[in-house]
């Protein structure tokens, strides 16, 4: 459903992604594991149409269409949900309100995301729903960006490095959260630094290297036991 | 437990803006009225002049700290658009003899104004401070120039309808202009729309949703291009309408652009950039601090107005109510 081929992108001179490619499937969890600086937030960004770098080349399509000047509005209405790097919620509003702000109907006839099943979905949530974002802990952060994006009903959903900050038993719950939209129908494409995170949730796995290079691609199972891929690319 | 400890900080905190507001607003008085021992009617004329003057500028500088908020744009044609929009008031009032229509043709002239403003000149220099605020300044006195051609250089006031004209009586010998209350009143309906919208409409909550984090609003399908628009044009509204709310009883001449938008500046500084509790705070405390100023020591009407506004910012800098960016 999405591809991306070939994205070149510069900072500056900085030369950040240089023909990256992937493919993200039908009810398919792709993660991208890499080290810092690699470029895998950039490519997230260039995916949801975000800030886009001064120079650009490749293209991203999405259901057939070429998706790849447009404004991040139009990609988001089209069904693809975003949750950015830092949970980015907005500090200043309910969570009810941070739900409610960006809630939009299904395309299709699928069982839509409303405030209701988000507080199902995070009872946490629902505890503390009248309370002001910026005083949420970290992880409760965490799943309200998870539940915003949800509220926007998307086919894909990008999830920028959710585990980043989060106390292992946040990590658990964010895990398992992860794993029970996987069943919902929703596609993945899952940015991460955290192993486990992504051998426990990731379909296919992909590894990206300097300017944002896939250089290794494969199931959790197999790079589980590729040492080699597993030093090389992330040190571990 | 953390939780809990936070929310209780939280609603220390709200408790302590109360009190810091309450203190303010009775204060200022308080202070004139025993340094000069001025009589009870005269105290409270200072006082109303002081409420109605602030309305003004509390029309002025809530557009101007929403489109500051959102667009993270200072404004400075907002003085701007407060003279033209008062002159076109004017005309409108002379031309049909309705006051309520030179209002809405004055918030409706400087709206077409902010929408070529903000889509044609500020949209190609979106983010780049210098440039903003150098096309905001030059837009003023391009702004100025045209009304000085338009409607020359004497001093213009509005022709009032005749419920509005005269006197109001309020006990047995305490006389004070009608206008100046109504101008206040609308202040006040003005203040609850706007808090209505800012609170309780989905408008509102995308605007303030767009003041944290304008880019993930976007990348979660709003189209935050639209709601600038939106923002400008309706601060721009009001910006116009104060200019012929203004021109009631302060006049219109070449350069009150520049008077008036010091005063909104100020305004939005005290209170807190982006607030809307904190223009209306602020609008109160430079309304009385201009009032009792200029009654009691005339000479030094801008020491006391940009005084206060030094010493705020030295213990806050981000204005009596405004949040650390």
């Amino acid at each position: 459903m999405l591809q991306v081929d070939n994205i070149q992108a510069f900072y500056e001179t900085a030369h950040i992604l240089d023909g990256t490619s992937l493919e993200v499937g039908n009810d398919e969890v792709v993660t991208l594991l890499g080290r810092n600086g690699m470029g895998k937030t950039t490519l997230v960004r260039i995916i949801a149409g975000i800030d886009p770098p001064q120079q650009r080349g490749g293209t991203i399509t999405w259901e057939g269409e070429d998706i790849t000047d447009l404004e991040s509005y139009e990609i988001a209405r089209r069904g693809i949900g975003y949750v950015p790097q830092g949970r980015r919620v907005f500090g200043s509003l309910t969570v009810v309100e941070n739900l409610e702000v960006i809630a939009r109907a299904p395309a299709d006839g699928a069982e839509p995301w409303d405030v209701d099943r988000v507080f199902e979905f995070f009872p946490r949530l629902q505890e503390r729903r009248t309370s002001l974002a910026r005083t949420l802990s970290g992880g409760e952060q965490q799943m309200l960006a998870i539940g915003r994006a949800l509220m926007t009903n998307p086919t894909l959903l990008l999830m920028d490095e959710p585990s980043e900050g989060l106390a292992p038993i946040l990590l658990g719950v964010i895990r398992d959260t992860l794993a029970a939209l996987k069943g919902s129908g929703l596609s993945i494409l899952l940015v991460e630094q955290n192993l486990g995170l992504a051998l426990a949730l990731g379909d296919r796995i992909l590894l990206m290297s300097e300017h944002g290079k896939i250089v290794w691609e494969g199931t959790p199972d197999k790079l589980k036991d590729d040492h080699a891929a597993l030093s090389t690319h992330l040190g571990v | 437990m953390e939780h809990s400890a936070e929310r209780v900080v939280d609603t220390v905190k709200a408790d302590r803006r109360r009190v810091l507001i309450i203190t303010a607003l009775v204060a200022i008085p308080l202070i004139a009225w025993t340094l000069t021992q001025m009589s009870l009617l005269s105290f409270g004329t200072q006082i109303l002049n002081g409420l109605s003057f602030g309305a003004v500028l509390f029309f002025l500088a809530s557009g101007f700290t929403m489109i500051f908020g959102l667009l993270r744009i200072a404004n400075l044609a907002h003085g701007g658009f407060y003279l033209m929009g008062g002159y076109v008031g004017i005309t409108t009032t002379l031309v049909t003899g309705q006051f309520w229509l030179g209002l809405i043709a004055g918030g409706l002239a400087i709206m077409v104004l902010g929408v070529f403003a903000e889509r044609v000149l500020l949209r190609r220099i979106r983010g780049l401070v210098k440039p903003e605020v150098l096309l905001t300044i030059g837009l003023t006195f391009v702004i100025g120039d045209l009304s000085l051609a338009m409607w020359g250089g004497d001093p213009r006031t509005v022709p009032l309808p005749g419920y509005l004209k005269g006197p109001i009586q309020i006990g047995d010998s305490f006389f004070y202009p009608k206008y100046r209350v109504f101008v206040l009143g609308l202040a006040i309906v003005l203040a609850a729309i706007l808090f209505y919208i800012d609170r309780r409409t989905k408008i509102g909550a995308i605007v303030r949703a767009g003041v944290d984090d304008r880019e993930t609003v976007a990348a979660l399908g709003i189209n935050i291009n639209a709601v600038f628009t939106i923002a400008f044009m309706f601060g721009a509204f009001i910006a116009g309408m104060s200019g012929v709310i203004g021109a009631g009883f302060l006049a219109l001449l070449p350069g009150q652009d520049f008077e008036i938008l010091l005063f909104a500046l100020v305004v939005v500084i005290i209170g807190g950039l982006g607030s809307l509790e904190g223009a209306v705070l602020g609008a109160a405390v430079v309304g009385l601090i201009d009032s009792f100023a200029k009654a009691l020591v005339p000479e030094l009407s801008f020491f006391t107005l940009f005084a206060p506004m030094a010493i705020i910012l030295m213990i806050r800098p981000n204005g009596l109510l405004g949040k650390a960016p």
